[in-house]
């Protein structure tokens, strides 16, 4: 994992952070900083902003107002170091579907730049081996989502930013994903996603951000 | 574990497009298809005079390239664009400007090339005289990277649009008539024994212009549709 030479600042800071979409206020005046190291659960009902505001941790969606900073520094000034620490998995899980299983790990790991890693013993740990030449487009959505989730391991980024990681994840996957959190956190990465489930990971209690309609930080 | 180069990546997202054509197969032929039908089809509809025929070949030919180059340009961004991969793709160390090229890249490789290869068999359809050909060859090696360039813009702009091919087509055709004139012209002149350098001159300077600032358009619209 590559780390930015640490400095003061927290790794990242949300400033008067708003968002209105199609003119709704989804949230407005949020503060907020993460430290390396943290985990931080983002919850709240359904349209309340969880998953603009990960887009907007990650630079792809444009405040309505505020500012992110990234070790102090607007995302725009450092992008590209930004770029090198991100690791972002969204509603769209960027799987191609004419891909399989290991072409797709293969894709991801050849741009992350992590060809050490053994694809088979990480797709058997995913309980995708056996199907790993089958097209990504005839898995079900849980082998889907286990196929893009597999960036978790081939990944040099220390900031990871999730947006609704444990979804259509059965209690295997889960548990899989929650042991994959911890080594991260461990190893002083940092993880920001949303979920609508409780977390029990040992020892790791995530920092709460909690969104409502209008968004006020509860 | 080292960091990746541009040009890595770059070979990377072009590998994976090319992969990902192959499994397309029917997506790829079909312009190629589309362009041999429209020049088979025309000697039946005006008759099988070659004189008639190698007259208006250059028009029906690139005419019928423009076309076909608008077939799946629809595509180019839109299943990136769909699955998330677009969003990985505005999130890469390098800029987006520079990764998109990839993309037209691939959309040339498997559209304008194999026009340029064809061209033989295409003039030899439609009757074009000897000298023509290398003209033809040299006018769609020259004016198809600009084709896919501008193609790129239409297909980045009109991202967000349900069923954008006929906005995408709206688009691009103005910005394709230069292209349509120049190598018409050369092909004729060429045809008929004459100069051809400043057409030729003309059709490389609008692929330069277009390959080198499109992917800034494109990158921009790519950025608009994904925020």
């Amino acid at each position: 994992m590559t780390q930015v030479a640490s400095t003061n600042s927290p790794l990242l800071h949300a400033e008067q952070l708003s968002s209105i979409r199609g003119g709704r206020v989804l949230f407005e005046n949020l503060n907020f900083s993460v430290s390396a190291g943290q985990l931080w659960q983002v919850s709240g009902p359904n349209g309340a902003g969880k998953s603009s505001l990960l887009r907007i941790l990650t630079g792809l969606l444009a405040p309505s107002n505020g500012l992110v900073s990234f070790y102090g520094k607007p995302l725009s000034h450092n992008w590209s170091e930004y770029c090198e620490q991100l690791l972002f998995i969204g509603h769209k899980a960027a799987v191609k579907g004419e891909l399989s299983a290991r072409e797709n790990f293969h894709w991801q790991q050849q741009l992350s730049s992590t060809e050490d890693i053994d694809a088979w013993e990480l797709l058997e740990k995913l309980g995708l081996l056996g199907l790993e030449d089958e097209l990504t487009a005839r898995l079900s959505a849980g082998q889907q989502r286990r196929v893009a989730l597999t960036r978790l391991w081939a990944t040099q980024a220390s900031l990871w930013i999730l947006d609704e990681p444990f979804t259509a994840l059965d209690v295997q996957g889960i548990a899989l994903l929650q042991q994959r959190f911890v080594e991260h956190i461990q190893n002083g990465g940092t993880i920001i996603f949303t979920s609508h489930q409780s977390l029990t990971l040992s020892d790791l209690t995530p920092e709460k951000l909690s969104l409502e309609y209008q968004g006020e930080i509860l | 574990m080292s960091q990746l180069s541009s040009r890595q990546i770059w070979v990377t997202l072009l590998k994976r497009d090319l992969r990902i054509a192959a499994r397309r197969r029917s997506d790829a032929l079909n312009p190629l298809l589309f362009l041999l039908m429209v020049v088979t089809l025309f000697p039946l509809g005006i008759g099988p005079g070659p004189d008639i025929l190698a007259r208006i070949a250059p028009g029906i030919i690139w005419v019928a390239a423009l076309l076909a180059s608008l077939l799946g340009l629809e595509r180019l961004f839109r299943d990136d664009f769909q699955d998330g991969t677009l969003e990985q793709l505005c999130l890469l160390p390098q800029p987006l400007a520079f990764t998109v090229t990839a993309k037209m890249a691939v959309h040339w490789l498997l559209s304008g090339l194999p026009l340029v290869i064809l061209s033989p068999v295409l003039a030899l359809l439609l009757s074009l005289p000897l000298q023509g050909w290398w003209a033809l060859a040299l006018t769609l090696l020259l004016g198809t990277p600009a084709l896919s360039a501008l193609g790129a813009i239409g297909a980045a702009l009109t991202l967000q649009v349900q069923r954008g091919s006929s906005l995408v087509s709206l688009i691009l055709i103005p910005l394709f008539i230069p292209l349509l004139i120049f190598a018409t012209a050369a092909v004729e002149n060429a045809s008929m024994g004459l100069a051809v350098h400043g057409q030729l001159a003309i059709l490389a300077a609008i692929s330069v212009l277009t390959v080198t600032l499109a992917p800034l358009a494109v990158a921009a619209g790519i950025r608009m549709s994904v925020n």
